[in-house]
């Protein structure tokens, strides 16, 4: 099939203006969640290279289409990264391909990190992009502090090119840590194990990191919790919080680079889920809330990160987890919940309130009156 | 047109008249109030005391005066009334009724708006929060507070700091400033660099629309499902909708800070060092900047012992008494390869109040030498050696004083130009000086405006940084939210710009 791959922004703004079709916007292809698009291949991997990288302002600007590892490899050569820690969706989707800053933004895709640094979204200054009628826009800039006009630079992020085709982002990067110390405990139930984590996050020691994943790598659960900084800090802060979960049972550290890199990808990519059949769903909740949902889910099994406020869950394998059955357990609960991999021609997305409805097919119309930027995309799961 | 901007920050400014539509001599241009609204006052108050109680109500010109501005004293117009709900329902009816007859409403949090961010029309409604301010719900186990949006920045931390925990985003106003105006004009403050400004710490809101509808975006809970609105209303100047309630994540205090103060011979030195250290892995907890100007007008005034050198680092860090040490050594270490002239590290509390003095001192300082003007724009960290010199050349070229002492850590200046306001021509000369300091901000790579908002002050600076469409697709969101404009229409866009929208 066809497909759109324009180098450039004004060629990008040219497709568009002149599109009489839908088009489904792609970054590196490697996160294909949501309902699927029909429409003709737009693809950013054109628009690709780091225009401006200064590291004693801790800020990068990169055209969209840029790979996501030659980010993090220019990064690393400053001994800097992006903090918020983005997910690789490949082992999870099955899925191949490049990922791409372009599509880590659309998606709002962060990781472990998150709890303590923020989303992509608060790492993402500024923003360039292609409206639905072809109009190329700027918003936001490339320095920390901004409140000229609104901020569309977040609206963007996680609008997974609803709104708009990004063509380049400025990013806000952090110092890598010099050390890392993850503390470790098996056998704690779900209950206690966010407990744990809850009395962790909410002590003085800055927690970079909570998860807590049923099936560890030889069958038992696993509780984890990630300190970072300098050596002694590090070493510091560990002995702190084995004083004070001592309750929960004896949490050993591990301190080596390489077991403590690979432990946090394992959370951060949901490796115990790799290969695996069985839908999977990811859910946004309040971390107490998280047991008790779980609870709702029978013959399903959880990996939680974001010290409970995050969940995936992951189907039996002759079960399909329905949005009906995800509703059910989550009622009275805050929260929300995405289908990330499974039957999805229904829609994946979390169901709005009408109001907020309104105002997203409101922002659409305006955006992209044609609807021609992957269209549907959002819907909510049926 | 930018010359609206500096005049508006001028002391003893005269007021201007509001109510007879735009006053050709003010420099503040505003929208003609409608004469059909002022007709139909009796029968707006009449409606509003069938849904709230009578003392939430003001109508009366010799009451409703206490409204006709925010902290942008400059600027003055009595609204038509106020409104001041004790409940979300009444926020909803105030709006209803504003919106079914058409009548403007300028939401209002403390009225601590530099930028005019909550200044009336002469046809408007002011909708205050302020009796909007009990703590909702407390929750340590999973890190968040729930209140009225009316409640104060610092009594937010003051629920929570009993337990050991603090609301991070500081503005210099906390002590006044309420949670609405934070959210309306996205707040930032000294902490800034390590914890992020209002909106990398709101996790949800319930907001009232125009039309009366209210909605819930967020919650306890991380990253809100759909589209970003929560970020897209963080920072709208109070254009899309009404903040009742939010949920907000609060931190645990850290054990302990300490800063240290460096001195250097050339801000071009200083500007390095920061880079140098941010460059180091280190995160300070707050950088402050201070040039000689600066430094020796807090010296004369608060006596802090301060070097008398040209530029002057505050770093604070944070943690134990051990990794406190551990960042100092590294910071220090930096600094040393600078060739400092000062390198003062405190080893007390009564030492660190003293390093701090001064810079707290700074801007009460610069006020005993003459009148100032402050501005707020935001440069990349690594232009700062250049624009400090270019600020110092103009400096020179227009006779007129700079000092220099702003946040370095995150670009975010305010420069202080110092004037006579009585010595004839020095106010055109200021004013001129204030416009290519703001020119040069957005010609290296920054913006107008770093945390005090556009309100009415920066509105037509707005075309300086954006082009026409950037404008048009901002407006558009509006449209949204607000398809009349009612809501605080005449802020954020220039009114050219805004005209055909509004009308």
């Amino acid at each position: 099939m066809r497909a759109f791959i324009p180098k450039s922004e004004s060629e990008l703004a040219g497709i568009i203006a002149d599109a009489e079709a839908p088009l489904r916007i792609q970054g590196g292809g490697t996160r294909p969640f949501g309902r699927p698009v029909n429409g003709t291949r737009l693809s950013t991997s054109g628009l690709s290279g780091i225009s401006l990288y200064e590291p004693g302002a801790l800020t990068m600007v990169a055209g969209a289409g840029t790979p996501l590892a030659e980010i993090e490899t220019a990064l690393d050569a400053e001994g800097q990264r992006l903090a918020f820690e983005p997910m690789d969706h490949r082992g999870l989707l099955g899925s191949s391909g490049t990922p791409t800053i372009g599509g880590v933004i659309a998606a709002n895709i962060s990781g472990p990190r998150r709890i303590q640094v923020g989303a992509a979204r608060d790492h993402l200054l500024g923003v360039r992009f292609v409206d639905g009628m072809g109009r190329a826009i700027k918003n936001g800039g490339r320095v920390m502090k901004n409140v000229t006009g609104y901020d569309l630079v977040k609206l963007m992020a996680g609008s997974f090119g609803t709104l708009g085709v990004l063509t380049e982002v400025s990013l806000k990067v952090l110092p890598k840590s010099r050390a890392t110390g993850v503390l470790l405990l098996e056998g704690l139930e779900d209950m206690r194990a966010i407990e744990a984590l809850s009395m962790a996050l909410s002590s003085p020691y800055e927690v970079t990191g909570a998860a807590h994943v049923q099936k560890g790598l030889d069958g038992d659960p696993v509780t984890m919790i990630r300190i970072e900084g300098f050596e002694d800090s590090v070493a510091y802060r560990a002995g702190q919080l084995q004083k004070l979960l001592a309750g929960f049972g004896d949490f050993t550290v591990e301190t080596d680079p390489v077991k403590t890199t690979a432990g946090w990808q394992w959370v951060r990519d949901v490796a115990p889920f790799h290969g695996r059949v069985g839908d999977v769903w990811r859910l946004s909740v309040k971390p107490g809330d998280a047991p008790g949902i779980m609870a709702g889910l029978p013959g399903t099994e959880a990996l939680y990160d974001w010290g409970g406020g995050l969940i995936w869950v992951l189907s039996s394998e002759n079960s399909p987890l329905s949005a009906g059955d995800i509703t059910r357990a989550m009622a009275g609960n805050a929260g929300h919940a995405t289908l990330i991999r499974g039957e999805a021609s229904n829609g994946a997305f979390p169901r709005l309130s009408p109001a907020i409805a309104m105002l997203h097919a409101g922002l659409r119309q305006q955006f992209d009156p044609r609807q021609i930027l992957n269209p549907g995309l959002m819907e909510p799961a049926a | 047109m930018v010359i609206f901007y500096y005049q508006s920050l001028l002391r003893g400014f005269q007021q201007r008249n509001c109510g007879a539509g735009i006053d050709k001599g003010a420099l503040m241009e505003m929208p003609i109030p409608d004469p059909e609204i002022f007709s139909r006052k009796p029968e707006l108050i009449a409606k509003l005391q069938q849904v709230m109680p009578k003392d939430a109500i003001i109508s009366e010109t010799s009451e409703t005066r206490a409204y006709e501005c925010d902290a942008l004293t400059a600027y003055k117009c009595v609204p038509l009334a106020v409104v001041l709900p004790r409940s979300t329902q009444e926020v909803s009816d105030a709006l209803r009724i504003c919106h079914q007859m058409g009548v403007p409403v300028v939401p209002r949090g403390a009225g601590t708006s530099l930028a005019g961010g909550a200044l009336p029309t002469a046809d408007s409604v002011i909708l205050g929060v302020a009796r909007l301010n009990d703590v909702l719900e407390t929750d340590y186990d999973n890190r968040f507070i729930r209140v009225q949006s009316g409640r104060t920045n610092l009594s937010v931390t003051g629920a929570v700091e009993e337990n050991g925990f603090f609301y991070a985003p500081d503005p210099s106003s906390q002590l006044a400033c309420a949670i609405a105006g934070n959210i309306a004009m996205n707040s930032g403050g000294a902490h800034c660099l390590k914890y992020g400004v209002t909106t990398n710490n709101l996790m949800g809101v319930t907001m009232v629309l125009m039309d009366g509808t209210i909605t819930e975006i967020g919650g306890p809970y991380l990253d809100a499902e759909g589209l970003d609105l929560l970020g897209l209303i963080c920072g709208s100047e109070g254009q899309l909708g009404v903040v009742t309630e939010a949920t907000l994540r609060i931190l645990r205090s850290p054990e302990g800070a300490r800063p240290v103060l460096i001195g250097f011979d050339s801000n071009e030195v200083a500007g390095a060092c920061v880079s140098d250290i941010i460059k180091a892995g280190v995160l300070p907890v707050a950088i402050e900047f201070m040039d000689r100007p600066c430094i020796r007008a807090t010296e004369a005034f608060a006596h802090a012992g301060y070097p008398d050198c040209e530029a002057l680092l505050i770093i604070e860090v944070e943690g134990s008494a051990a990794e406190i040490d551990e960042q100092l050594e590294i910071i220090l270490e930096i600094a040393r390869r600078h060739d400092p002239v000062e390198l003062r590290e405190s080893a007390s509390p009564e030492e660190s109040a003293k390093i701090w003095l001064g810079r707290k001192s700074a801007f009460g300082a610069m006020g005993q030498i003459n009148d100032y003007m402050c501005l707020d724009g935001t440069i990349p960290v690594s232009q700062l050696p250049f624009v400090l010199k270019r600020i110092g050349e103009m400096s020179r070229q227009y006779g007129l004083d700079v000092g220099n002492v702003f946040h370095a850590g995150d670009g975010n200046m305010h420069p202080l130009i110092l004037y006579d306001a009585n010595k004839p021509g020095d106010l055109e000369l200021c004013e001129a000086f204030g416009a290519d300091i703001l020119r040069l901000c957005v010609e290296v790579g920054g913006c107008l405006t770093g945390e005090h908002g556009v309100g009415v002050e920066k509105r037509d600076l707005m075309m300086d940084q954006y082009a026409a469409d950037d404008l048009d697709i901002q407006m558009a969101v509006k449209d949204v939210f607000d398809r009349e404009w009612l809501l605080n229409p005449a802020k954020v866009f220039p009114l050219v710009s805004s005209e055909s929208r509004r009308i």
